[in-house]
């Protein structure tokens, strides 16, 4: 069936801010998915509030819309644009909810507007667990016992006939938010009054618990004529209990025969037929160890993470052919681009292993509990492929850039056999490394596997690569062991420590022996077809088929790895931008990364992509077949900067700023001196590498100080320390792992923190535009909020700021990106920090001021000049508009995370506010954010002693806006001296009611806790943080930031906002 | 469970092709010498079926998926009672089976019906030398002194010969139905056929392939099914002559993969080598009669010439979505249609089994 000639103009809801269960792959499958629809010759219209994202470019979509994703919004955007269609199935769960309310109203069906993609009948069918289950049944798929209830007794009464353990699940909620396993009535009970609460429409499914089982993925499509196929099938190595997220997942299946296989697939088949899904669709299954029963465990109607991960591992563009079959298209009517001869009706095979891992944040909240569970914890997550189980897992390992290397990278020898049958039973981020202790204490196969439920074909795969670490150790490195070896991915450097080598011995004798990586396509069809797309990856032994190119000048262009908190989508944004700016200028472009959420390793962004990890290593494996003609590594994050010594090492030119000026920003005498150069001022500090040296150097700047490591990211281990406990405390959390770099120490200043991103081409520099951080210096410039253009600093102040910047660039010679902190006080502006690389706030700004920075900045890499590309240097005019990014947290999924901010980065995503005005701008990035406010206008205030004066005239105005304000003893006592009428509540350990029956009396709206200096765990602000994060009360621990949020309260009577094409902001 | 050593000492083993070409690996099963035709199977899943689908007699199968035996075998999947592949080529065999039906090794599998085979070779350089240069024959040894002179004149001379006669069952066997009275002429029947017109309440006589049309229709059956096969159709020629006169008989027929060819060539058409024909589980056939498109277990290195079809005989019914290939035909005026796909699956997807429903159908009418 041809495509719908109805249809042309279409509006794609996003997905938002990237949270935990809700990251980059809908960024990667909008992206897509709006690439597929432009081809067709359609409008596109785009509603997403995430600026980070790439498919909010005015290259994706026609109409770009940065506005927070709700009902009020979208409706006024289509009575605005005017599409004909919506396709809701590409953003995640939040833009499935969201066209289904709207279609509860009706609002689609009154303004003429259809549902593509998927109807709402369909929506509801997998995603009410009353209609699913009862769809299951009529069609005789098998379901686990369950109940939908919607209050606690019925769940109490309904597992008493059940059983213990069982599953909670609240519907509609994101990476299962809320969920979990109860084992007794008292976790019952407290979990299920959470969930009731989080889910949407206040339902939760009780079910019984398959823990243990098997689970299996299956990614099917289906178009209008009702042809279906699978993807891909998936199994996830840790059974079920964890949460698809966080487990470590296998592609193709590896341990079910061809009957299983089958059974699923044609369940999986049968179930997107009934539920008459045109597009994609993602089918989990628990799968009996010891029989064929099985259970379908849920039902995504939509692309989603597997969809993202099922694509990148088989080739198959899943949300592309989604978007044709939106628009009509049968899948034998679209053809698969990789082959460019097969169609889009055809299975993928694969003929080779794809392992994920996911990328757990315990290194960023060390006070979290580590367990993984059915509540998703992970930012993101790590391909890796190769023709062995053992090697795609080697090289999944150290894709994660969490300092492991192989299994020996947890230490657990000093576990006695019990404790480590015991640490066996934890499911944690761990659990192979304890795995591969076992094996090394000689536990049988047998018990690891009662213990842990996996399959005995992974243990026996963990087994294999155990061995080869005893065999390194013990035998001599013959050739063949050698090869063996590097069959099973094992890094040189991991070689050379189990042998007594050096890693460039290793290397030598590979070279020697001709024991080279060879790469291989992934072709979407064994091999059974001629592919024309280069999507590599890399296999020791075999014949090599990447293609030797070198008609044109090559630059290899390094990503930004897996996402984590402080380093996001942004720097795919950048990555992306700058591939696409080199191609333009006539290079060929080759990407390596290991992401496969990201639109960067889409098989058409770059002329070649290598799916592979970004060490040395691997990266040289490339160098050694392309040899590019230049890198780039400073859009790729601290992922790719670190790679830098490496790259040069290798004979690699680095494209822009030279690595020596790198260091030069980092070494702090280095930096020194170019500052004293320039005369540019600088908070007092001291390099130390000792505690001792650190107090010391406290001492003679006098505390508040702050204190962190170089050479890291997003403000990792960086605290401000107010006495020498805390430095103590700091330095060793630091040195927990060992630092080849100094420790720097330098006086805390709170002043106005403002950030600028500029480009500089050796002569000019060009500034987009100011921005200007909500919150006072301390905490992390990522979790601040930011206003552009810079609203309360002099234009003395913002010259200064100008002026600075290009003396740095120059000093630097900086050759491209630069970003640049300063602390304002007053007039005084002082530097904090200065990275010669593209940032975070990169795709924020250019997307407000219409300047884009990417290409720009590539275009100065390859030798143009700023003002042959038509800008005045220096800092550009301010727009019309106000834009204001907002950070996001997912601290309701991280059970014992520490939420209150400081220098340390703890957001996932961020979200816009743009508007005309200041408080229009503020409220929308507010409401975008998912502050929704008010609902019972209680609020609770507990605020340190500094900051309790401040703190009075906040609560003056939040009580003017009619709030009840309850307070602690001492907070209360200054509020009613200055005439704020709050209420006096017991501490958390005084008798009830207490502060925590208030907040789980579900009554509060927020919560303002300054929490006073130190890591302070124990203590009652965490406890109550904690709590009110964990029952979805909005807590706020700056009182700049509760300023902001009072004054986006005061101005909500805006009933209608003004919704701003961001495609039409013209470059100026 | 006893863990085995990774790198243990195992014989060399090389696969010599037609064009020169020398894959060295490890040897596998039997160390036994053999000559045959090297194919690719794209399946991931079902290694023991393919192993034992009576097709591959005549031909080396190598599995372009990397990792074979992870789930080991149980012979109530088998498809027939042991394996047909002169050799086997993968490019790792799982070290131990995990799976709760698993009774035995494929290693040890191997060994017990002797089927010698390579491993650890590039099997994906091998698979892209087949979609290139074509199917060629191939040799597995051990032997490490192998002159290349001396084989490739064998191998060039090597042809795969009537191996329909190896497969077939000696004698006529019966499973009991209450249903429709099905006669199976076995060509190398996967016992899935068998299985899924039984399973729907069929009673099925499976006959040796050289029965006479006479002897068949002699027993009145309310259908015929002829199986899929090992080889060239064109060796069947006493075969052909048996099915033209099932032609005529008006009795409902439905045909499978060397079943569909050889009443082609009854009727008149030809058919033809393919370069290296569709074996794998993920072939989209599309039914010309709906427009509907399904996925299709697929094993065979002929093909119906539909250049030759006389259409007031026959006419497509199914054609392959990927290479436009015929796939299926509809015979004029007649209860018969055949197929060149597997709709008996095993391995592979189950999606057109309803064609075995359609037979039914076709045969309680035409009763």
């Amino acid at each position: 069936m041809p495509k719908n000639p109805e249809i042309k103009k279409v509006l794609v809801i996003g997905s938002g801010p990237i949270i935990i269960g809700q990251a980059a792959e809908f960024d990667y499958a909008g992206t897509q998915a709006c690439r597929s629809l432009k081809e067709e010759g359609i409008e596109v219209v785009l509603l997403n509030s995430n600026p980070a994202t790439i498919m909010t470019d005015k290259d994706i979509a026609d109409r770009v819309y940065i506005e927070p994703l709700t009902v009020e919004v979208v409706e006024q955007l289509i009575l605005k644009e005017k599409p004909d269609s919506v396709l809701p199935t590409l953003g995640g769960q939040a833009g499935l909810n969201l066209a289904m309310e709207l279609d509860e109203r009706g609002f689609f069906a009154e303004h003429n507007v259809r549902l593509i993609g998927t109807t709402s009948e369909t929506i509801k069918k997998a995603e009410d667990r009353l209609e699913f289950k009862s769809t299951m049944e009529k069609i005789g798929e098998p379901v686990a016992a369950s109940l939908v209830v919607e209050n606690v007794a019925d769940g109490v009464a309904f597992t008493n006939t059940i059983g213990y353990p069982v599953v909670l699940r609240p519907a509609y909620t994101l990476g299962g938010s809320g969920g979990g396993i109860a084992r007794n009535e008292e976790e019952l009970v407290e979990i299920l009054e959470n969930g009731l609460r989080l889910s949407r429409v206040g339902q939760v499914l009780v079910e019984r618990c398959i823990a243990g089982w098997k689970e299996i993925e299956y990614e099917v499509m289906r178009d209008s004529a009702g042809n279906c196929i699978t993807v891909c099938n998936m199994e996830n190595i840790d059974p079920v209990g964890v949460h698809t997220g966080d487990s470590i997942v296998v592609a193709p299946s590896q341990t079910l025969g061809d009957k299983e296989y089958q059974m699923l697939r044609t369940s999986a088949l049968n179930i997107i037929s009934e539920l008459n899904i045109t597009g994609g669709c993602n089918v989990q299954y628990a799968l009996h160890p010891e029989s064929f029963e099985y259970c379908v465990i849920e039902v995504n109607p939509r692309v989603s993470r597997s969809s993202a991960l099922a694509s990148k591992a088989t080739g198959y563009p899943i949300a592309k052919v989604a978007a044709k079959i939106a628009l009509g298209y049968t899948l034998d009517e679209i053809p698969n681009a990789i082959t460019g001869k097969t169609y889009a009706s055809f299975e993928p095979m694969l003929d080779y292993c794809v392992v994920k891992i996911p990328r757990l944040p315990f290194d960023k909240f060390i006070s979290a509990k580590r367990t993984l569970t059915t509540q998703m914890k992970a930012t993101g997550e790590v391909m890796s492929i190769c023709s062995n189980f053992e090697g795609a897992l080697m090289k999944a390992i150290r894709s994660l850039e969490q300092h492991v290397d192989s299994l020996m990278s947890y230490d657990f020898t000093e576990l006695t056999r019990e404790d480590l049958l015991e640490q066996l039973a934890v499911v944690d981020d761990r659990r192979i490394w304890v795995i591969a202790e076992a094996i090394r204490r000689e536990i049988s196969y047998e018990e690891i596997h009662e213990i842990t439920k996996i399959d005995i074909w992974f243990i026996d795969k963990i087994a294999v690569l155990v061995e080869m670490e005893q065999q390194l150790q013990t035998n001599e490195l013959t050739a063949e062991l050698l090869r063996e070896a590097k069959r099973l991915e094992f890094p040189d450097h991991v070689i050379a420590g189990l042998t007594g080598m050096t890693a460039e011995e290793v290397k030598a004798k590979r070279k020697e022996q001709g024991i080279l990586a060879a790469y291989k396509m992934v072709d979407t069809c064994a091999a059974e077809f001629a592919a024309a797309t280069p999507y590599y990856y890399s296999v020791y032994g075999g014949e090599n088929e990447a293609v030797q190119t070198r008609d044109r000048k090559k630059v290899l262009v390094l990503g930004s790895g897996p996402i984590r908190i402080g380093q996001g989508i942004e720097f795919d944004f950048c990555s992306v931008h700058c591939t696409w700016a080199f191609s333009q200028e006539g290079y060929e472009t080759i990407i390596v990364n290991n992401n496969p959420e990201t639109v960067s390793t889409d098989f058409d962004i770059a002329d070649k992509l290598y799916f592979e990890p970004l060490t040395p290593e691997d990266v040289e494996n490339i160098v050694d077949i392309e040899q590019p003609d230049g890198a780039v590594v400073q859009f790729g994050g601290q992922t790719a900067i670190k790679l830098t010594e490496a790259l040069i090492r290798m004979g690699v030119k680095i494209l822009g700023t030279s690595a020596e000026n790198v260091d030069a920003a980092e070494d702090r005498e280095l930096f020194d001196e170019i500052l004293e150069q320039c005369r540019i001022p600088r908070p007092q500090g001291h390099t130390v590498f000792t505690a001792e040296e650190a107090k010391k150097a406290a001492g003679e700047l006098g505390y508040p100080v702050l204190v962190r490591p170089s050479y890291v990211l997003g403000g990792q281990g960086m605290q401000i320390a107010i006495s020498d406990q805390d430095i103590d405390e700091f330095i060793g959390i630091i040195n927990r792992i060992a630092q080849e770099h100094p420790i720097l120490v330098d006086k805390y200043l709170q002043g106005k923190e403002i950030e600028v991103d500029a480009v500089c081409d050796g002569e000019d520099i060009l500034i987009p535009g100011i921005m200007e951080h909500i919150e006072r210096a301390g905490i992390h410039s990522g979790d601040s909020i930011s206003v552009y253009p810079a609203q309360t600093i002099s234009d003395t102040a913002k010259a200064t700021i100008e002026d600075y910047t290009r003396k740095l660039a120059k000093s630097l010679h900086v050759i491209g990106m630069i970003n640049i902190q300063f602390i304002v006080c007053k007039e005084d502006v002082y530097v904090i920090e200065v990275n010669p690389r593209s940032s975070r706030t990169v795709p924020y700004i250019s997307k407000v001021t219409g300047i884009p920075i990417v290409p720009l900045a590539t275009k100065v890499i390859l030798g143009h000049k700023i003002k042959e590309l038509g800008y005045k240097p220096g800092l550009q005019p301010e727009a019309d508009y106000i834009a204001i990014k907002m950070p996001v947290f997912s601290f309701e999924k991280i059970r014992g995370a520490d939420i209150s901010l400081g220098p340390e980065m703890k957001s996932t995503g961020e979200c816009l506010g743009i508007a005309k005005t200041f408080n229009e701008a503020l409220y929308k990035a507010f409401l975008g954010a998912g502050v929704n406010l008010p609902r019972h206008k209680n609020m609770i205030m507990t605020v340190k002693d500094e900051d309790k004066q401040d703190a009075v005239e906040i609560a003056r105005r939040f009580e003017a806006l009619g709030y009840k304000i309850y307070a602690t003893r001492s907070t209360a006592r200054v509020l009613k001296e200055h005439g704020v009428n709050a209420i006096r509540t017991n501490k958390i350990e005084q008798s009830s009611p207490n502060l925590m029956d208030l907040i789980l009396g579900h009554k509060i709206d927020l919560v303002i806790d300054t929490p006073s200096q130190g890591v302070e765990k124990a203590k009652d602000g965490f406890i109550i943080r904690r709590n009110a994060i964990e029952t979805g009360v909005n807590v706020l621990t700056s009182l700049d930031t509760a300023t902001a949020l009072v004054t986006s309260l005061e101005n909500t009577d805006l009933n209608r906002l003004t919704l701003i094409d961001i495609a039409r902001i013209a470059g100026r | 469970m006893n863990r085995k050593g990774t790198t243990g000492e195992r014989m060399k083993a090389f696969l010599i092709l037609e064009d020169g070409t020398v894959f060295t690996g490890t040897s596998i099963g039997s160390s036994r010498e053999i000559i045959s035709e090297i194919v690719f199977n794209t399946s991931m899943t079902g290694y023991l079926e393919v192993l034992t689908d009576p097709s591959y007699a005549g031909q080396a199968v190598c599995m372009t998926y990397p990792l074979i035996g992870n789930y080991g075998i149980c012979h109530a999947d088998q498809e027939s009672l042991r394996p047909w592949p002169d050799g086997y080529i993968v490019r790792e065999l799982s070290r131990i089976p995990s799976n709760f039906r698993s009774e035995d090794s494929i290693q040890n599998f191997l060994v017990q019906y002797d089927i010698p085979g390579i491993a650890g070779i590039d099997t994906r350089a091998l698979t892209k030398i087949l979609r290139e240069k074509g199917t060629m024959n191939g040799m597995i040894t051990t032997n490490e002194n192998f002159a290349l002179d001396e084989i490739i004149p064998k191998l060039k001379a090597y042809t795969t010969g009537k191996v329909v006669e190896r497969v077939t069952c000696k004698a006529k066997k019966v499973l009991k139905g209450k249903g429709s009275k099905v006669a199976l002429m076995d060509f190398g029947a996967k016992n899935n056929i068998a299985r899924s017109l039984h399973e729907r309440g069929c009673q099925v006589t499976i006959y040796p392939a050289l029965t006479s049309a006479e002897e068949i229709l002699r027993e009145q059956p309310d259908g015929i099914m002829l199986s899929n096969g090992p080889g060239d159709p064109k060796e069947c020629a006493s075969i052909i002559e048996e099915i033209k006169k099932l032609y005529e008989s008006n009795i409902p027929i439905f045909a499978i993969c060397l079943g569909h060819q050889l009443m082609a060539l009854a009727t008149g058409a030809d058919t033809k080598k393919m370069k290296y024909g569709h074996r794998g589980g993920n072939h989209p056939v599309k039914d010309l009669e709906n427009g509907r498109v399904y996925i299709s277990s697929q094993n065979h290195g002929y093909m119906v010439d539909t250049a030759t079809l006389d259409p007031n005989v026959a006419v497509p019914a199914f054609e392959n979505v990927n290479d436009k290939t015929n796939e299926g035909l509809k015979y004029i005026g007649k209860n018969i249609f055949t197929v060149q796909f597997h709709p008996e699956a095993c391995p592979g997807p189950q999606d057109s089994s309803y064609l075995f429903d359609r037979f039914l159908k076709m045969m309680e009418v035409t009763e």
